[in-house]
């Protein structure tokens, strides 16, 4: 200790009072000092070696041979000593636990001092000393401590409930402590109040499943009570209590939000958050319309805005909640957006969080404000910070559409900067810009590619070349440019190589005469000499896509990609939910629920957020009651794919968010006569032998990752049975209309036509009856269907073989497939069909139900789900009632399950089912369904969301023909 | 809760450890000096760090990391309020918080440490209570108990733990009684290059200085209370009377205290008292750079602007600066680059200006960030935001005390871009 010494020195000087005088004795002998003195006859001697002792002690030196003679000072009623000698006992009674039993006479004593101020201290410190031995000492003392007419005793014994518990918890159990701890919430004293509750918490946490905070009106008004009356930090334990309790009416909600209001006026800035964290849940309660609603809303901002003027630590931790809050609640700071803009002498870590809220609340109202404030930020000199701005920049420009052109403008400035690595981040943000408002800013490629030298980061790199490969036919040398990069391919990083091989593929596809050297060059460098299975795989997909088909490629490789999400960033609903009952925990601080984490608590309980009472609107949140047990993302979906996302980005068509990773979907078709896709036909385009590689058959056995849900029907089709998925799922029971007369045998020369769709094995089926009242015998059949909204096309011929007679009926079914051609009908289940023979070529047309789209796939993930549902504007919902049906929840979800209309998740609110439904089409669209069942009501209700609303109608239909049949 | 604290210098030292759970051991802080390590400056350390099996929460302040290891959730501002405490409280003790001191009184911070938490739980954080429990170190306590024999520490049982009013002791008793309040307010501004104010808010404080006997009641009543929409109170000034009546009634912890911090965002109440004229500029080719400053007064209410301060962080790449004051002087630190003008008084006849030349270290190029300006400046008997004082007036005790009300604005982070 070699500041001791020098202290040591120091002492010399004068006659300075200080502590460090303990300190001089570091040599030698010095223990053997020390015990003499400790046994000395002087009180004042035996205090000031015991200080020694303490001092020693507390830097870390041992002490601990001295613990007979420390023990022995202990009996004295010199408070101070008695306190010395105690702080002594809890740090070395671990280490000699003989020793310590004889502390506990002294401390049994101790218990019963007519000093109130003695009992606690005693009962405070044995709870300290965690030696087995002592602990069945303790029991007695603390029970009589815990009932003590003295309110700091009994506030003392409560912590030491804890203590105890955390000692050996089910000692405290068997002695029944916890009941007494419990009784203690109902004290009279609000400090013993909030002790209690602080320690009940405290053992709460590791006892997830039980109710020992049960929680009644009675008790949460004796909380409140208490609230109002103990200290600060009282009123942390109690207000992370109230959080706990779930309101029964929004009345009750409301009487609890007005009572906790006033502490977002205290001082103490986790008081505030705690109480925002309150009213954040509760509030959940309160109907929209509600007065109340409004004023709570308003007084939420002015606290959190204090925050912010808070010592740096104090803001990060503010800033960290706030983004939470913004992301629920983005109307309570729409209009604080100054507070969050940057100081210069901010910590790094308080302005990287300043700028992520700053996005949050940009809208078309401030982006004025916030561009000029970002350009700002991008000349400071710290460089994450900068990085940080100029990518902030590109999120206003996806965020807000009318801002993108001064965004735009806004990166080019900043690139002609050439400061390195701000232009790498303004590519990287432009190309998100080109994915969101394609064909707009195209303009600025040119200078881009003046920058190609001067980026050395992947992403940077990777986003170039995917701007070349996507805009290739604009840039004039873009077969030079990317032939630059092939140079050194394999000094390149996984996402730069996958990029430029789908970059020369797209290049090859628009300009396919000069560059089919460097498409196979590339083709090669992927397949033959790549390690990297994802490249590979990537690459043999579309060797084997432009050698079998190359319009096929064209159609999926340039296929027109989903415009990227306007949000950027977002936490996940449910995770978002869940977090908002942690605001001001260190989950709130991470974005993570405290079960991913937080070591000591086992199994915690998945908090939510309660559900409004009695909500008449569907669009609030169709909460799918995961509460207990299902398990929230680790992380939140980032919206913007990331360029290393590699599944996503498979066929360079990422996929609209959320994605799903599940088993590909089973093909929706019929095998597709003409596509042998393993056999030759490899010659056409490149006369290359692929099915000579030996590499080929592992790479496509590990290829099926993820086929995009959105793939265009007749590439769709080809691909899934590239990779053989087997057997489809064996649907039952899927309802099949009644057959009708399509076409009158008086329309028709003598043949009528009557039939139906059936969906069967996941291949739908037309079933004919074709009848011929003519008097001639009716040959040479054939069918053809006009184009459909669907894509809906025979898959084989018309089966009819043998001629009809006269008077004769024959029943055929007819395979269909969905990779016909498109177009849009209307209604949009209308079929146009021809059907020749013999003697004529008839037209009539006929409407099918939408339901044999439904694909057995179609059954979402419950968060997708979610997301999916939030995600689609309220714009496209529709809500249909469907009379007179008598089926409980059960029934209907099962019946519905028969036509591939599948039950993701059920809730109960008030004796009305609530079912969410998930359904996809053969054409890769998804539809949402909220079917509500009042149990004795006939009438349904039925919400559908779609992206594409017009299938709602047709939906419906199906839901009725369902249901009813 | 709180399971450990431990103190840590800048140099990364550990010197003062606490635990008040079972002991963990110190080579934690080493994912604490890890992340110090990494970051350019002491501020910059996160103050939130996550490891393997525990949550480390630091606040960096007075030159000394406080450090509190935590193993449960419990809440960060919780811990981190705790801490600034810790570091009020050393300050309060002993006048200064830094090394030498606490290492000078060992023991008695550790007993302070002691009465702090429980478990982890906070037990006695008032600064009178603590006083009362432990005294605080004077030479002629320190005599007085050698001879006697008589410790330091408080052995009865203190009242104002368990009253409802914890932060008051009983049986306070001044032959003169006195109560001052200093309305503070502090500019927190960001004006850009062309002087237009970017953004602005005013940051007040009631600081108080109450010594009066027994136990009065007091009523702090303001001319225009409705200035006040954001405000924070001392846990003694009663929220009721404050919502339905706009006044502040409280029964006064004796001696310093904070009565309320209040905020003031409205951009049309915000005054900026100076401006100022600036630029710096670098030529494009060669290695130098221009430096001009002006500074006046703006919206100052007829008081005088003292106290006036710019201080600038300059460009890395400067090699030696050239410039000449017309008031006051200027101080360059060639190491940290931080260029210090101390102007004083603002005299509106007589404009200080700084100007002179830049010169570059040879090569470099043309700085790429703008440095900002940072503004220090002080008006004595001025609240900017207009706030005043109406009345105090005292119930429950019959003495007439001595009451006094001062005002000063100053520069918070008050900054020019360029």
């Amino acid at each position: 200790m070699e500041w001791a010494n020098q202290l040591c020195e120091n002492r010399q000087f004068g006659s300075k009072m200080t502590d460090s005088k303990y300190f001089t004795t570091t040599k030698k002998g010095e223990i053997f000092e020390l015990k003499a003195e400790l046994n000395s006859d002087k009180k004042e001697k035996k205090k000031e070696a015991v200080k020694k002792v303490i001092a020693s002690m507390t830097v870390g030196k041992d002490v601990s041979a001295l613990f007979p003679d420390v023990v022995n000072c202990m009996q004295t009623d010199n408070l101070e000593l008695k306190k010395l000698v105690y702080l002594y006992l809890m740090n070395y009674a671990k280490s000699q636990p003989d020793m310590a039993i004889m502390a506990v006479n002294t401390f049994v004593k101790d218990c019963e001092d007519a000093n109130p101020l003695i009992r606690a201290l005693a009962v405070r410190t044995m709870g300290c000393i965690r030696v087995d031995k002592i602990t069945e000492y303790l029991c007695e003392p603390l029970r009589k401590c815990l009932k003590d007419e003295d309110p700091y005793v009994r506030k003392t014994a409560a912590v030491c409930v804890a203590k105890l518990h955390d000692i050996n918890a089910q000692l405290v159990e068997d002695q029944g402590f916890l009941d007494t701890l419990k009784d203690l919430i109902s004290d009279s004293n609000p400090m013993v109040v909030a002790n209690a509750v602080a320690a009940l918490s405290e053992i709460a946490e590791s006892h997830p499943n039980s109710n020992l905070l049960d929680l009644n009106p009675q008790s949460i008004n004796k909380l409140l009570t208490a609230l109002n009356e103990c200290t600060e930090w009282g009123q942390i334990f109690i207000l992370d209590c109230l959080a706990n309790y779930t309101p029964r009416d929004d009345r009750e909600s409301q009487s609890i939000c007005e009572r906790v209001t006033p502490r977002l006026s205290h001082a103490n800035s986790a008081v505030v958050l705690s109480a925002v964290k309150v009213l954040m849940k509760f509030m959940e309660m309160l109907p929209k319309d509600l007065d109340y609603y409004s004023t709570l809303l308003k007084k939420l901002a002015p606290p959190l805005v204090t925050l912010l003027s808070a010592e740096p630590e104090l803001q990060y931790v503010a800033l960290r909640n706030i983004n939470l809050i913004v992301q629920k609640r983005p109307e309570i700071l729409k209009h604080e957006m100054k507070v969050f803009f940057v100081k210069y002498n901010d910590p790094i870590y308080v302005k990287l969080e300043k700028l992520d809220i700053m996005i949050r609340l940009a809208s078309q109202a401030n982006i004025a404000q916030v561009l000029a404030e970002l350009k700002e930020y991008a000349t400071e000199v710290d460089v994450d910070f900068v990085r940080k701005a100029v990518r902030a920049i590109g999120r206003c420009a996806i965020k807000v559409e009318q801002s993108a052109e001064r965004c735009v403008s806004t990166l080019l400035d900043l690139i002609q900067t050439k400061v390195n690595y701000v232009v790498q981040e303004a590519i990287v943000v432009i190309k998100d810009i080109f994915r969101k408002y394609p064909n707009k800013y195209e303009s600025v490629i040119a200078t881009l590619c003046e920058n190609l030298d001067s980026l050395d980061e992947p992403e940077a790199r990777a986003a170039m070349i995917w701007i070349v490969g996507e805009y290739a036919e604009r840039i004039d040398n873009a077969d030079e440019l990317l032939e630059s990069f092939l140079e050194g391919f394999h000094d390149e990083s996984t996402q730069v190589q996958l990029q430029l091989l789908t970059a020369i593929v797209k290049l090859f596809l628009k300009k396919p005469t000069e560059t089919q050297e460097l498409v196979q060059q590339v083709l090669s460098l992927a397949t033959q000499d790549s390690d990297n299975p994802d490249l590979r795989d990537r690459g043999y997909i579309y060797w084997r896509l432009l050698s079998t088909d190359p319009v096929a490629a064209k159609e999926v490789v340039l296929a027109e990609k989903p415009l990227i999400s306007e949000e950027t960033d977002l936490i996940e609903p449910t995770l978002l939910e869940e977090l908002i009952c942690h605001i001001g925990t260190l989950a709130s601080v991470y974005h993570k629920p405290p079960s991913a984490f937080v070591e000591g608590s086992r199994g915690v309980m998945h908090k939510r957020l309660p559900a409004r009472t009695g909500s008449g609107e569907s669009t609030e949140s169709p909460d799918v009651g995961t509460a207990a047990g299902g398990s929230a993302p680790e992380a939140a979906p980032s919206i913007i794919p990331s360029q290393g996302d590699l599944l996503g980005d498979l066929l360079n068509l990422d996929m609209a968010p959320p994605t799903t990773s599940g088993p590909p979907p089973p093909t929706t078709g019929m095998q597709m006569g003409g596509m042998d896709l393993l056999g030759g036909g490899l010659d056409s385009l490149l006369g290359g032998d692929i099915g000579g590689s030996p590499a080929m058959g592992a790479g496509f056995g590990a290829a099926p990752a993820v086929m995009p849900a959105s793939l265009n029907a007749p590439v769709g089709g080809g691909l899934g049975d590239l990779f053989d998925l087997g057997g489809v799922g064996m649907p039952m029971g899927a309802y099949i209309p009644p057959k009708i007369v399509w076409l009158p045998a008086m329309k028709a020369k003598g043949l009528e036509i009557s039939g139906t769709f059936a969906r069967r094995a996941g291949v739908i089926q037309m079933e004919l009856i074709l009848t011929n009242k003519a008097m001639s015998v009716m040959t040479d059949f054939a069918i053809q269907f006009n184009r459909n909204s669907f894509g809906l096309a025979p898959a084989g011929p018309l089966q009819v073989l043998t001629p009809l007679g006269p008077n004769q009926t024959i029943e055929v079914s007819l395979p269909l497939s969905t990779v016909g051609p498109v177009m849009k009908m209307d209604p949009l289940n209308n079929l146009q069909v021809a059907v020749k023979n013999n003697i004529d070529v008839f037209y009539f047309s006929c409407q099918y139900p939408i339901s044999m789209l439904f694909v057995e796939d179609g059954k979402m993930e419950r968060q997708v789900f979610l997301a999916t549902w939030k995600d689609i504007p309220n714009d496209n919902e529709s809500q249909f009632q469907i009379k007179d049906c008598h089926l409980n929840s059960d029934a209907a979800s099962s019946k519905l399950q028969g036509s591939n209309i599948f039950t993701i998740a059920k809730r109960t609110v008030e004796g009305q089912d609530m079912l969410y439904m998930s359904i996809k089409l053969s054409n890769g669209i998804w539809v949402l369904a909220e079917l509500r069942v009042q149990a004795g009501n006939p009438n349904y209700t039925i919400s559908l969301k779609c992206r594409a609303p017009e299938v709602s109608q047709c939906v419906f239909q199906c839901y009725e023909a369902v249901l009813k049949n | 809760m709180i399971n450990s604290l431990f103190l840590i210098n800048p140099s990364g030292e550990m010197f003062l450890e606490k635990h008040w759970k079972s002991v963990v051991s110190r080579s934690v802080c080493d994912y604490f000096l890890e992340a110090k390590e990494k970051a350019l400056e002491p501020e910059d350390v996160p103050p939130v760090i996550h490891t393997p099996h525990h949550y480390l929460i630091s606040i960096y302040r007075d030159k000394l990391f406080f450090l509190s290891v935590i193993q449960t959730e419990v809440p960060p501002l919780f811990v981190i309020e705790f801490l600034h405490r810790v570091a009020e409280m050393i300050q309060d003790y002993f006048g200064e918080c830094s090394e030498t001191v606490v290492k000078d009184h060992m023991v008695m911070v550790y007993e302070l440490l002691e009465e702090m938490l429980d478990n982890g739980f906070p037990l006695a954080t008032e600064s009178n209570v603590l006083k009362e429990m432990i005294r605080p170190p004077t030479i002629l306590r320190s005599v007085v108990n050698t001879l006697t024999g008589t410790s330091n520490v408080g052995d009865t049982l203190l009242t104002g733990q368990l009253s409802t009013i914890p932060w008051r002791r009983a049986g306070v008793r001044y032959t003169n009684n006195e109560a001052y309040f200093d309305v503070v307010e502090e500019i927190d501004a960001i004006l850009d290059q062309s002087g237009t104010t970017v953004f602005a808010e005013i940051q007040g404080v009631v600081e108080a200085c109450v010594k009066l006997s027994g136990m009065p009641d007091l009523t702090l009543s303001f001319m225009n209370p409705r200035l006040l929409d954001d405000v924070s109170f001392h846990p003694c000034v009663r929220y009721k009377l404050w919502e339905s009546e706009r006044v502040l009634s409280f029964i006064p912890p004796d001696g310093n205290f904070t009565l309320m911090t209040y905020h003031v965002n409205a951009q049309n109440l915000v005054a900026i008292p100076v401006y100022v004229k600036q630029s710096i500029s670098f030529f494009e080719c060669g290695s130098d750079g221009r430096l001009d400053v002006t500074v006046g007064p703006k919206q100052t209410m007829g008081k005088t602007v003292e106290g006036v301060m710019v201080t600038v962080h300059l460009p890395k790449t400067i090699l030696s600066i050239n410039l000449t004051a017309t008031q006051g002087s200027y101080t360059y630190d060639n190491g940290t680059k931080l260029l210090v003008w101390d102007i004083g008084k603002l005299n509106p006849q007589k404009l200080p200006n700084l100007r002179g030349s830049l010169s570059l270290q040879a090569g470099a190029p043309k700085p790429e960030e703008n440095p900002s300006l940072n503004i220090d400046l002080k008006i004595q008997q001025l609240a900017i935001s207009g706030l005043k004082v109406n009345r105090l007036d005292m119930f429950g005790e019959k003495y007439k005390p001595f009451k006094g009300v001062k005002y000063i604005t100053k520069a918070g982070k008050f900054q020019v871009r360029t």
